[in-house]
């Protein structure tokens, strides 16, 4: 067990340097169309990382993160394009309600366990899918909503990739660092306590129940900020976006990146969002690929790359190691 | 029309559709009751089932009952295939790892059908004609007839199997309790790779004979997978009668929703039941002392 400042320090040294590496990306590309990418690279993470909290660090599966990251982007774009509000205001009155929803769902859907909770939340993302399909009075239905405003503050209006950019990498590096600091606190033992046996979590005083519906509710809050500013970046939304597909390649993000790792989950965002772009082919292929990784990564580096990657290569250089002392 | 044969002909149509929800669900239970693991690849089978059918059919140019026993052989050996290669190296794994498993092996297998089938949508011949039957004021077509016969049949020959048969007995005991079956000599791992073949062999049917009604694609797998796990629910995960019912109610609703109220939310209508029945009654609508398991 690290005491406290050896574990700041400990992190600082990994978050300052990730984070001027991500604040100096643009100058290495200016306005160019990678830019576009990494704005939905840091979208994909705030999303990745809202899961991973759930997923990684509570072992609570869930099929459902597009259906809060869908109410978060239609709820913003709903009460901004059509009732007028303030994007800031409605960003945080639909993460409020989402919260709030997540916390009265998720305590008779969290008391269920594996499978079951796999298939509830499923159930959940599906109803919620096709509400934004058939609500065509309210969302527009499938050809989408359109007019959202961007987000402004003062005289500046996030109107470019390059304001964009500092405005959703903004918010996700601060998510980053608020859940650096949640997983490392008291919460974040109790989380991983209940990941390894609830029995025992509960024996050591973690409320369990109130926990595991705590960190589902925080994840969607997360995960509709996300959408919110998915809406306000697009200033169009259609429920395509939404639908279990993109579920579950989140689920595949936070598994590639490493269950539990919070810098896993970027390094998973980055790679399924990067991929597509840089492969053309990649597009035709991507649910195929996506279900071998699924496979492949939980059978063989259940740790996702993060971990994976490290070990590999210390068992390389060891092989190595072992050949140099033969040949001495 | 009067409201009452309008009823009785969405009761009809209710009808065979929740009996391939039935089919579909029977083939959830028997996979859950030997390993614990919900097959969310279930659906892909009852989608090779189709798929395969029409590419028998009308790529090789087979007679339709020569493609539907190949279809059938070919998705269960993709069933055995997947248990051998991604369920039995996982034995002790963590019940999210085997979803994750799962889940990556249905949208590996729906992939790879996008890939060499084509996005389209196909339909595939119907088994007898399209002649419609009258019955009273409802109409009923002949495909119809034959899904009702399938499913009754594949009903009975598996209760048979799981009641008379030695096998079946087997797979019965390790759905009791795995551990104590192999103490008695069971060998529990062929009994699960048995199990993942018949729920193979049972969605690929469901696919086969629902396909000449509702049009096969490469996703069709999704929603029938997630109707027949409905079903399944319902029925507190028995593998028989309980799921039956438990699909004849969900096709029944179903297709009464979206008659009289609205069509757009019929999907809709499976997930709101499996949520009510997952949070409310966990072990099924029917569970009496014991469930029958298998």
């Amino acid at each position: 067990m690290m005491d406290k400042r050896s574990l700041l320090k400990h992190e600082a040294v990994k978050f300052i340097p990730f984070a001027l590496l991500i604040l100096a990306l643009p100058m290495a590309f200016r306005e160019g169309y990678l830019l576009n990418v990494f704005v939905f690279v840091g979208i994909h993470t705030l999303l990745a990382v809202a899961l991973n909290l759930l997923l990684g660090y509570a072992g609570q599966i869930s099929l459902g993160q597009a259906a809060f990251f869908g109410l978060g982007a239609y709820g913003s774009g709903i009460l901004t394009a059509t009732h007028g509000l303030n994007p800031w205001l409605a960003m945080v009155l639909v993460a409020a309600a989402v919260g709030v929803l997540a916390f009265l769902i998720g305590f008779p859907i969290l008391k269920l366990k594996g499978h079951y909770l796999a298939m509830a939340t499923l159930g959940f993302g599906i109803i919620v899918y096709i509400v934004f399909n058939e609500a065509v009075d309210v969302t527009g239905g499938p050809s989408g909503l359109s007019g959202i405003p961007n987000l402004a503050v003062g005289g500046i209006t996030f109107d470019s990739d390059f304001k964009n950019y500092y405005l959703i990498w903004g918010i996700t590096l601060l998510t980053i660092l608020l859940s650096l600091n949640l997983v490392n606190s008291r919460i974040g033992r109790g989380l991983r306590a209940i990941h390894d046996s609830e029995v025992a979590a509960r024996v050591m005083g973690v409320n369990v129940r109130l926990l595991k519906v705590q960190i589902f509710a925080l994840s969607a809050v997360i995960s509709s900020v996300a959408g919110s500013l998915y809406a306000y970046t697009m200033t169009f939304v259609s429920p395509t976006s939404f639908g279990f597909n993109f579920s579950v390649e989140l689920v595949t993000m936070v598994i590639i990146g490493g269950l539990g790792s919070i810098y896993g989950s970027f390094l998973g965002a980055a790679l399924l969002t990067l991929l597509p772009e840089f492969l053309r082919a990649f597009q035709d292929y991507d649910i195929v690929v996506y279900g071998f990784l699924l496979i492949f990564m939980t059978m063989y580096m259940p740790g996702g790359l993060v971990r994976g990657i490290p070990a590999l290569v210390g068992r390389i250089a060891e092989r190595i190691g072992i050949r140099k002392k033969v040949d001495a | 029309m009067h409201i009452a044969d309008q009823i009785s002909q969405y009761l009809l149509s209710g009808l065979s559709t929740g009996a391939i929800y039935a089919l579909i669900g029977v083939g959830f239970a028997i996979i859950h009751n030997s390993t614990g693991i919900i097959n969310f690849a279930q659906g892909e089978f009852v989608m090779l089932g189709g798929m395969l059918t029409l590419f028998f059919l009308t790529a090789l140019k087979l007679p339709l009952l020569v493609s539907i026993i190949l279809a059938i052989a070919v998705a269960t050996l993709v069933g055995i295939a997947f248990e051998r290669l991604a369920i039995r190296p996982m034995k002790n794994a963590s019940p999210i790892s085997l979803v994750i498993i799962t889940i990556g092996g249905s949208i590996l297998i729906r992939g790879i059908a996008m890939l060499i089938w084509g996005k389209d949508t196909h339909a595939l011949p119907t088994f007898s004609g399209n002649d419609p039957i009258q019955l009273g004021e409802a109409t009923i077509l002949p495909q119809h007839l034959w899904i009702f016969a399938v499913t009754v049949i594949v009903i009975i020959c598996s209760k048979l199997y799981f009641n008379y048969t030695i096998s079946g007995k087997a797979m019965r005991a390790c759905a009791y309790n795995s551990r104590a079956a192999g103490l008695v000599g069971i060998d529990v791992r062929r009994m699960v790779l048995f199990s993942f073949a018949i729920s193979a062999a049972m969605g690929s049917m469901a696919g086969i004979i629902i396909a000449p009604l509702t049009m096969t694609s490469y996703d069709v797998g999704i929603m029938l997978g997630l109707k027949g796990f409905c079903a399944a629910i319902i029925g507190g995960m028995s593998s028989g009668l309980g799921t039956v019912f438990g699909g004849i109610i969900l096709g029944v609703l179903e297709s009464l929703g979206a008659g009289l109220l609205s069509s757009g939310y019929k999907d809709a209508i499976a997930f709101i039941i499996l949520l009510i029945i997952l949070l409310v009654r966990p072990q099924g609508l029917f569970k009496k002392g014991d469930t029958e398991r298998v």
